[in-house]
């Protein structure tokens, strides 16, 4: 391969980009749309009653079961009983993702009815403080209700509910966080896939294809040429998409090198499968078609929009076996859960695939007819 | 001169149908040849597989010395190729489509000097799909000639073009020649074939019914020069009978053929002498058109009869 054919073609790839505004759009603008469309449709989501995870100690009794459907009168949080243990309460938070917990502990009533202090467990996220603060205000509007009531029974006016506060157990992630490194995805599959389907077809219908046999360029020259443009412009657009979920929404996303190998794999994998699709379509009707069957289901059923472990385990075999599923995994383990061991499996699955699915696209796709 | 183009038993076939069928013909170094055929009579495939584009079916094919399609890599570093409606990026201006050729084929050439050379210069920075059908076409010639190719193949370089582009392209075609190039044109225009080409082939339906000079197919396959002459059947019955002449009423013109250069001035001096009342005459002689109407018609026509008789 000849560095000097390779940048030639870039620096053509580069001109004919920035000379379309169309091209522009979907790199510059329509990231910054999507981050701001999904953010503010799952914000607008969150805005009702805090979902107050309970666990309920004093076995149901009417004292408790008073305080729980006072705290669901105040409509500030919606209260949901769990099943699990004081002691794993927290960490049972942290990985369903729940943002507040309440442990009402045994002897509750008891307590309350003889007038001896007793501590409810309060559990917010810190990282979600809107939450946190409608949580800890409508429990603390609550047992001021009930020490009142208690101290005019009993003639005294010292409180007798109280409350600890902690934090759930791991970091709580928000739609958001997920968001993120979903839409990166979705930049990286869509943009190439669709380009590299509809420049294969055209480019041999038009002749240009045949055209660039007759120069000493060779085909994995003109490939790695897309190929490099593309990881640029994933640099750039994964860059205003991560901007934008902090920017606009103070997203939590770790920033680090290890988000750098899903932007250079995750382009090389779906340009090489671009051109592939495109070099087995016979017209550009066809190449569409067959770019559209490949990309629509990776496009929902990869993580991009909804997490995959929140769909039916059918689907989630499925999405198993879907290139993309393994980019947004990786960079999710990167930026979220920093998991580095699941990113480096997830990044050398794609990376073989971009291997296999690049040689592929060079010995199928082909500047001249036999 | 020695051939920059050798082709021999050429056969290309697509399924029973033989497209290119046991054609041969040789192309001089430095001439201007040109190929010429109705729609699918085979120029395009033939061209194609001395570009090195199309593989071919049997044949001995070669083009300065090489194999177009084993050899193709070397062959491209050393020909030009202007195809049919020539397409490009569309983004890209003529000066960036020739700096590109230029790093891919390593050449040092200066990109305004080359569109200077097609009369295009004054569109090097306008973008590729803004140009009109002839200046995309131009760019196709200057991006043809980036390699500085001893054989340039166009095809149909000017289908399309108003006749200012036409000529345009004809005088790049001509000094291409004179810088002792060779270059092998496939046109629709028998016109252009016969105003430039030093040697010509007539292909259809896949073989070679004519080739040589113009001049020489016109005398091979031309019909005799004729003198027509404004004038009564009596004229006609006159010639006849006093110059022994092949005179004959067409059109309600006296039509008489000339078998030498002397014969016009026979004729009009017989006329003169005959008192029959005539007014106007024009002379007149086949061109490669009418010989190309005639045999491609007379191969028809005898396709269609042996069609008719099987």
């Amino acid at each position: 391969m000849k560095l000097s054919h390779i940048g030639a073609d870039f620096r053509i790839v580069a001109r004919t980009y920035f000379r379309n505004p169309v091209a522009l759009f979907f790199s510059l603008i329509f990231p910054i749309i999507l981050i701001a469309m999904f953010g503010l449709i799952f914000s607008a989501a969150g805005s009702g009653a805090v979902t107050l995870e309970v666990v309920n100690e004093d076995h149901h009794s009417p004292v408790s079961q008073e305080f729980l459907s006072a705290l669901n009168n105040t409509t500030l949080v919606s209260v949901q009983l769990v099943s699990v243990s004081p002691q794993n309460f927290s960490a049972f938070l942290g990985q369903n993702d729940y943002s507040a917990g309440l442990v009402i502990p045994a002897g509750f009533e008891t307590d309350y009815l003889s007038h001896t202090p007793v501590n409810l467990t309060v559990y917010t996220d810190p990282e979600d403080a809107a939450s946190a603060g409608t949580v800890v205000g409508a429990i603390e509007g609550v047992a001021n209700g009930f020490n009142l009531h208690a101290a005019c029974n009993g003639g005294t006016c010292a409180p007798i509910i109280g409350f600890t506060s902690q934090n759930v157990g791991s970091p709580v992630y928000k739609y958001i966080y997920y968001l993120i490194p979903g839409l990166i995805g979705f930049a990286i599959l869509t943009s190439p896939m669709f380009s590299m389907v509809d420049i294969a077809s055209s480019y041999r219908k038009d002749g240009i294809f045949r055209q660039l046999s007759l120069t000493p360029i060779t085909r994995a020259e003109w490939l790695t040429s897309r190929i490099l443009w593309y990881v640029a412009i994933t640099f750039v657009t994964a860059g205003i998409m991560i901007g934008a979920g902090i920017g606009l929404f103070g997203a939590h996303v770790t920033l680090t090198l290890g988000v750098l190998p899903f932007l250079v794999v995750g382009p090389f994998f779906f340009v090489s499968l671009g051109m592939l699709a495109g070099s087995v379509a016979k017209t550009p009707e066809s190449a569409a078609l067959i770019g559209n069957i490949i990309t629509f289901p990776m496009m929902f059923l990869s993580g991009t929009f909804f997490q995959v472990s929140s769909m039916p385990p059918g689907l989630q075999a499925f999405a198993h076996i879907l290139p993309l599923y393994y980019v947004i995994d990786g960079m999710n383990q990167v930026m979220l859960f920093h998991n580095t061991s699941r990113a480096l499996l997830d990044v050398l699955v794609v990376l073989i695939g971009s291997v296999v699915v690049f040689l592929l696209a060079i010995r199928l796709f082909k500047w001249r007819d036999e | 001169m020695a051939a920059a183009i050798e082709v021999d038993g050429l056969v290309k076939r697509y399924g029973p149908l033989a497209a290119v069928d046991g054609i041969r013909f040789s192309v001089a170094a430095g001439s201007v040849f040109s190929f010429l055929g109705p729609n699918g009579a085979g120029k395009t495939t033939t061209t194609e597989i001395l570009e090195g584009l199309r593989k071919r079916t049997e044949g001995e094919v070669r083009v300065l010395g090489l194999d177009p399609w084993t050899e193709g890599e070397a062959l491209h570093r050393r020909i030009g190729v202007i195809p049919q409606d020539f397409r490009f990026f569309e983004k890209i201006t003529p000066k960036e489509a020739i700096e590109y050729y230029r790093v891919l084929f390593g050449t040092s050439v200066d990109p305004i000097e080359l569109l200077r050379k097609v009369e295009l210069a004054d569109k090097a920075n306008s973008r590729f799909d803004t140009l009109s059908g002839g200046q995309k076409q131009k760019l196709g010639l200057a991006l043809a000639l980036t390699n500085d190719p001893e054989i340039c193949f166009l095809d149909e370089p000017t289908t399309g073009l108003d006749p200012h582009a036409r000529r345009a392209i004809w005088a790049v075609i001509r000094s291409l020649k004179q810088e002792g190039r060779t270059v092998f044109l496939t046109t629709h225009y028998l016109e252009e074939a016969e105003l430039l080409a030093d040697h010509v082939a007539i292909i259809h339906r896949g073989k070679i019914i004519a080739a040589g000079s113009p001049a020489e197919i016109i005398q091979q396959h031309g019909l005799p020069a004729r003198m027509t002459v404004e004038g009564s059947p009596a004229l006609a019955a006159y010639l006849q009978m006093n110059l022994g002449a092949s005179a004959v009423m067409e059109d309600g013109k006296v039509s008489v053929t000339l078998k030498e250069k002397g014969d016009a001035l026979k004729i009009l001096t017989a006329i003169e002498a005959s008192g029959l009342p005539w007014t106007s005459f024009t002379t007149t002689h086949d061109t490669l058109d009418d010989v190309f109407v005639r045999l491609v018609g007379q191969m028809d026509e005898g396709a269609l009869k042996s069609e008719g008789s099987s």
